[in-house]
């Protein structure tokens, strides 16, 4: 426990330095702001005594008021006081441009991150944690910027106070050497004592925020099942969970918060007592007494900057590991230096010997050989579950097999420099990503290209339609991930992007399954005679889809089990058969039971 | 699918309304609320002991008209430090009632806006964001404790602190307090300007926030499409364009705050100089002491707190205010499709019949979707629903189910309205599998029990072989103890759909209503399905969805759609002989899919 606390502090004193590191002119001159306040903190003790002994005694002592002096005093509290909420405001101003700057600076590093690291990355982290690495992570690691230059500028401040309080009286000062260790002493207790509920109010917090993501995420099959009782059941443990440890924290802040304003007032009551004593005899003038007692008043609550940052360590540690983990993370996709052939025209595939698998030992892809000739149109036919979308994901690099190869037109994949892939491939996802853009953008991604084009590739996507009845048209846009349309709405836009670049290679996987057949009918059809220069792969379920084929590769248990045209799999491959015949071998059992049935009604009639 | 929130803020805008009707729901924050003021009245009564007692060191101890009295200095000097000593106390009930007071009262709310959530319609739910929802359950909540807990008090102390600061400079010295109150008076009349100026700020900042989660998520949700179409200079561009601006809004908001909380500072300044100045003229006239003058000094500090938190804890309220709102909204929408609870009835299992009388529907401020559909389904029969897109064969699943109730018309089951059916029976004999199978972030086993708590590891492999999938879950990497991934994303999307459907299959419906709850399966394993699916529920009635028409083919009865209306229905064999709708359908799949 105190080895991890120690390990806690040094860690998190590593992340103040290199916060310093990064922003050392703006977190510079918010010390340099903070030491200011808190010269002008002590001085203004020093002001008030000086006018207590030279202003305020003698004109109550004579009777008169000698005006030079009574102005002196005046512009002296009037310019310690203009210094020191100068020196706050900088402090404030500047802390927070270096909070803030370093939070910008290192979501840039994190995102880039996430555009680099491949997608086997991405699949070992769950969507909520790369989005809150990216936010909340980022934030907590700079948490305690904000209150730095403060408590750096505090410890100016203690030091002068210390020098001011000697000079005046010794004796006094004693009284402030006591209060400011057990201030600091008492705060860091405090921050001791905190930082474990305070960490599990926190994941408790990111716990019932999961459950309610998921819960409403679920809300149909919630009601669909008649579960909302148990939901609600499981918010209540975490949310009351939540509410016992905020008590908890509430519990000590209660009693360290009172005590640590309380430390101050008893020690102006013992200067007080010390004090009045000695300016009776006349070994001390009220001035003094008045500054001190002063001055352990108004430097209390800034002593308390530096539990501030001691607070925010435990928090910003943890998200300081987790936004390390990103930013170390070395998986990468290493691209070569190779360039496809500027050829136009379809590409030549191949997948050579190619293994994949998610889980190890569970092979998904075992060992695959394909070949397929510029031009030709590959159907893959498979059942649920037997790696068809795996293999889509391998021929445009989303992911590089365990073992084997993917090649395009002779260069291995992992050959080619960064883009040459995409530039030559379009892989059409059957849960297709939209993004919050306007249509022209999600068509084109950015690639100039003459609205005429996009027209076109929306046409050919039987997509022209609906998204000239959108209001707007190719400028309407379109909310987050595409919720204002439909399931087949969607796949047809993102059909439409992938035409759109007039792919050498096009991958479709089960890319219209949400499309009505009718539609993916016309689809089909304007994919034929469109005569696309590319080569084609397509993986469905369909007889239409198939039929658009010049081959079909029919995959089971990771392997590449028959391949031929339909007809020829049809006879030769039994598994390929059943199912693709599935439906029709359904209807005439169908039939013949009726027929069945129909005839032992008749024969009792 | 329609875009616009039908979730409101609370009604009655006003902030005294939320904060009335908010503690109303919320009885735990006001019970024993008499003592907490009571305490907290003493804890800021305590802030005054150093000032009084610089006063009477000075007054009546140094300056003592009949001498030095050093004897009462010590009384009174413990006296006071008896004083800190009970504000401490007092101070530490206090805190610890407000936070247990918050803590349970919020918690209350949360369950309960909880609970409403899932008790609001699907339509209603669809029209709101998932993470809006779920903010007014977490962070909206949260806002309201910091509020109470920080702000909250904060507020409440200095308000008192500041009262009985003016109480004891009154009583020292009118003039000088007048004088005091007139320095800071603006500055107080100015945090009004100040904090709305600051909210702006911070709503220009959070809207940024939403920006910036929005582009970073592309990063992440749509990493394959980034990768696939090589397009991460585009989105880098655009994540680095929200990030600044959320990084210059942020560092604007705080430069305004900055500004404000520091002039509390210099308004002490000129306080302080200005009561150097009058109070040495008033001592010269003999108007106050020396002691009660040094007091003031003391005295104006106590000024300075609150002039620096005070914007921010305006903000804060009103933040808080506003997340109130929100999260009375959600229970102020009333859950359109209400369970009638206690009043219900209660239906017996078994067979179950199904009517449609005269029913229509249409979105709010919709069109009108379903026409007046009028029809019956006898027990035991299986029916598939056809359609093209758009045709309303959802509509209908979705009254079946009464996940929506009709505009017009009523749905009865067994002779009972719908309307009229307790959810707990209601869910008991009717369950439906819609589309998109959503799974939890759990096991298999997990999962599947969904549906029914108390089935045993056997009861589940029993399902699994009963549907034929005893085969695809042995090939999963720990079978039932499989991991399923967030919204059961580790599975592909034809897994999930088995997975939804072997969970219907365990709940054991009375009538099963299956909305293309195959549509990503292949289609030897949809069939195997389908003939499972009947070969264990003859007793059951099934009402399927699909676009696929083998589905149609071995129904009972086929009913069409088309654009609303219910225009065709009867056995597939008579109605793809009659050359209407349906037959123009089937051929079209028939040359599709076969």
């Amino acid at each position: 426990m105190r080895d991890e606390r120690q390990a806690t502090l040094r860690e998190g004193l590593r992340v103040l330095r290199r916060a310093l590191r990064d922003e050392p002119r703006i977190l510079g001159i918010a010390i340099g702001g903070s030491a200011v306040y808190g010269i002008m903190t002590v001085a203004s003790a020093e002001v008030i005594g000086w006018a207590t002994d030279n202003v305020i005694v003698p004109a109550f002592g004579e009777g008169d008021a000698a005006a030079g002096a009574l102005a002196v005093a005046a512009l002296a509290i009037i310019l310690t006081a203009l210094l020191k909420s100068a020196g706050m405001a900088v402090r404030r101003y500047f802390a927070a441009i270096g909070q803030y700057r370093l939070q910008a600076r290192y979501r840039y590093r994190v995102s880039r991150q996430y555009l680099r690291l491949p997608l086997s990355w991405h699949h070992r982290h769950s969507t909520g944690t790369l989005l809150s690495n990216a936010n909340a992570d980022v934030e907590s690691s700079f948490f305690p910027i904000a209150p730095l230059p403060f408590a750096l500028g505090v410890v100016v401040m203690l030091a002068f106070a210390l020098v001011s309080m000697f000079l005046a009286d010794p004796l006094l000062a004693l009284v402030g050497t006591l209060v400011f260790p057990a201030i600091l002493l008492l705060n860091f207790v405090y921050q001791r004592r905190l930082s474990p509920p305070a960490t599990r109010s926190q994941a408790l917090r990111a716990d019932l925020s999961a459950v309610a993501h998921e819960s409403f995420d679920g809300a149909t099959v919630v009601k669909a099942m008649g579960r909302e009782a148990d939901e609600t059941r499981r918010f209540a443990v975490v949310a009351n969970d939540l509410r016992d440890a905020n008590v908890q924290v509430g519990r000590i802040r209660g009693a360290f918060d009172p005590a640590l304003e309380a430390l101050p007032n008893l020690g102006v009551l013992a200067v007080l007592l010390i004090g009045s004593t000695r300016v009776v005899n006349g070994s001390l003038e009220a001035g003094t007494l008045v500054q001190i007692s002063y001055l352990l008043t108004v430097t209390a609550f800034p002593i308390r900057a530096i539990g501030f940052v001691l607070g925010e360590l435990p928090r910003a540690v943890v998200g300081w590991r987790r936004v390390s983990a990103v930013l170390d993370a070395s998986d990468s996709l290493s691209y070569g230096p190779k360039r496809l052939p500027a050829a136009d025209g379809p590409a030549h595939v191949g997948v050579h010997d190619v293994s994949y698998s998610y889980v190890d030992d569970t092979p998904v892809l075992d060992d695959i050989t394909l070949d397929v000739a510029p031009g030709r149109t590959v159907a893959v036919v498979g059942s649920t579950g037997s790696g068809k979308s795996t293999l889509a994901g391998l021929l445009v690099r989303l992911v590089d097999p365990a073992s084997g190869a993917i090649v395009i037109d002779g260069a291995d994949l992992r050959d080619l420099e960064h883009g040459e892939v995409a530039r030559a491939v379009a892989l059409v996802f059957q849960q297709p990503f939209i993004f919050e853009d306007p249509v022209r953008d999600n068509v084109t991604l950015g690639r100039a290209m003459p609205d005429e084009h996009v027209w076109a590739a929306l046409r050919l996507a039987q997509a022209d339609g609906f998204v000239a009845e959108l209001d707007g048209g190719l400028d309407a846009p379109i909310g987050e991930r595409g919720a204002t349309l439909s399931g087949g709405q969607r796949q047809r836009l993102a059909l439409a992007r992938a035409l759109a670049r007039e792919p050498r290679l096009l991958v479709l996987d089960d890319a219209t399954s949400a499309v009505d057949p009718e539609v993916e009918r016309r689809i089909l059809a304007g994919l034929r005679e469109a005569s696309l220069p590319s080569t084609v792969v397509v993986v469905a379920y369909r007889r239409a889809t198939i039929a658009l084929a010049d081959e079909v590769v029919y995959v089971a248990d990771g392997r590449v089990a028959a391949r031929g045209s339909h007809t020829e799999l049809l006879r030769d491959s039994p598994g390929y058969a059943e199912l693709i015949t599935a439906y029709e071998r359904d209807a005439a059992d169908r039939a013949a039971a009726d027929h069945e049935a129909a005839r032992h009604l008749g024969d009792r009639a | 699918m329609s875009a616009t929130s039908k979730l409101g803020e609370a009604t009655d805008g006003s902030a005294w309304n939320t904060l009335r009707r908010g503690l109303a729901l919320s009885p735990e924050i006001t019970q024993g609320l008499a003592l907490t003021l009571v305490l907290a009245a003493v804890a800021t009564a305590g802030r005054v002991v150093v000032p009084i007692a610089i006063q009477q060191t000075i007054d009546s101890g140094v300056n003592a008209p009949g001498g030095p009295d050093i004897a009462y200095v010590r009384w009174m000097l413990l006296l006071a430090a008896v004083g800190v000593a009970v504000t401490v106390a007092a101070a530490y009930f206090m805190n610890v009632r407000v936070f247990r007071a918050s803590e349970s009262g919020l918690a209350t709310l949360r369950i309960k806006a909880f609970r409403h959530v899932h008790d609001l319609s699907v339509l209603t739910q669809d029209t709101e964001r998932r993470g809006s929802l779920v903010s007014r359950v977490t962070s909206d909540v949260d806002t309201i404790s910091r509020f109470v807990q920080w702000g909250g008090l904060i507020m409440l102390v200095s308000i008192g602190q500041l009262m009985v600061a003016t109480v004891i400079m009154t009583i020292y010295s009118w003039q000088l307090t007048i004088l005091v109150w007139i320095c800071f008076l603006p500055l107080f009349l100015a945090l009004r300007y100040f904090q709305r100026k600051l909210s702006a700020a911070y709503l220009v900042v959070r809207e940024r926030v939403g920006a910036m989660l929005g582009a970073i998520s592309e990063s992440v949700v749509g990493a394959q499409a980034v990768r696939a179409y090589a397009v991460e200079a585009r989105t880098q561009q655009r994540i680095d364009d929200t990030v600044s601006a959320h990084r210059d809004a942020a560092i604007r908001a705080h430069k305004l705050a900055s500004g404000a909380s520091s002039t509390g500072e210099l308004v002490a300044g000129f306080a302080n100089a200005a009561v150097v100045v009058v109070g040495v003229l008033l001592g010269v006239a003999g108007d106050i002491t020396l002691g009660r003058l040094v007091a003031f000094l003391f005295l104006v500090t106590l000024f300075i707190a609150p002039v620096q938190v005070g914007t921010e804890v305006l903000s804060e309220a009103q933040n808080a205010i506003a997340g109130w709102k929100r999260v009375l909204g959600i229970l102020d929408t009333p859950a359109d499709v209400a369970d009638p609870g206690e009043d219900g009835a209660e239906l017996p299992r078994g067979p179950v019949s199904v009517r449609f009388e005269r029913v229509s529907y249409a979105y709010p401020n919709g069109p009108t979707v379903l026409h007046d559909v009028d029809v019956s389904i006898a027990p035991r029969t299986r029916v598939a629903v056809v359609g093209e897109t758009g045709s309303g064969k959802t509509t209908f699943a979705k009254l079946l189910t009464r996940l929506m109730d009709p505009v017009s018309g009523r749905v009865v089951l067994d002779d009972v309205d719908l309307r009229d059916i307790r959810f707990a029976s209601l869910r008991e004999r009717v369950v439906m599998v819609p589309q998109e199978g959503f799974l939890f972030d759990d096991t298999l086993a997990a999962n599947l029990r969904y549906a029914r708590p108390e089935a045993t590891d056997d009861d589940l492999r029993r399902a699994l072989a009963d549907l034929g999938l005893d085969d695809w879950a042995k090939s999963l990497p720990a079978e039932l103890s499989t991991q399923v991934g967030q919204r059961g994303e580790s599975l592909s999307a034809g897994e999930r759909q088995l997975v939804a459907l072997a969970r219907a299959y365990l709940a054991d419906p009375d009538l099963l209503v299956l909305d293309e709850a195959t549509s990503a399966v292949d289609p030897a394993t949809e069939v195997r399905l389908a003939r499972a699916l009947e070969g264990v529920s003859r007793g059951r009635t099934s009402v399927t969805i699909a676009h696929r028409l083998s589905t149609a083919e071995a129904a009972d009865e086929v009913f069409v759609f088309d654009r609303g209306h219910l225009v065709e229905r009867g056995p597939h064999a008579q109605l793809a002989a009659a050359g209407g709708v349906y037959a123009e359908l089937h051929s079209a799949w028939v040359t599709q899919a076969r």
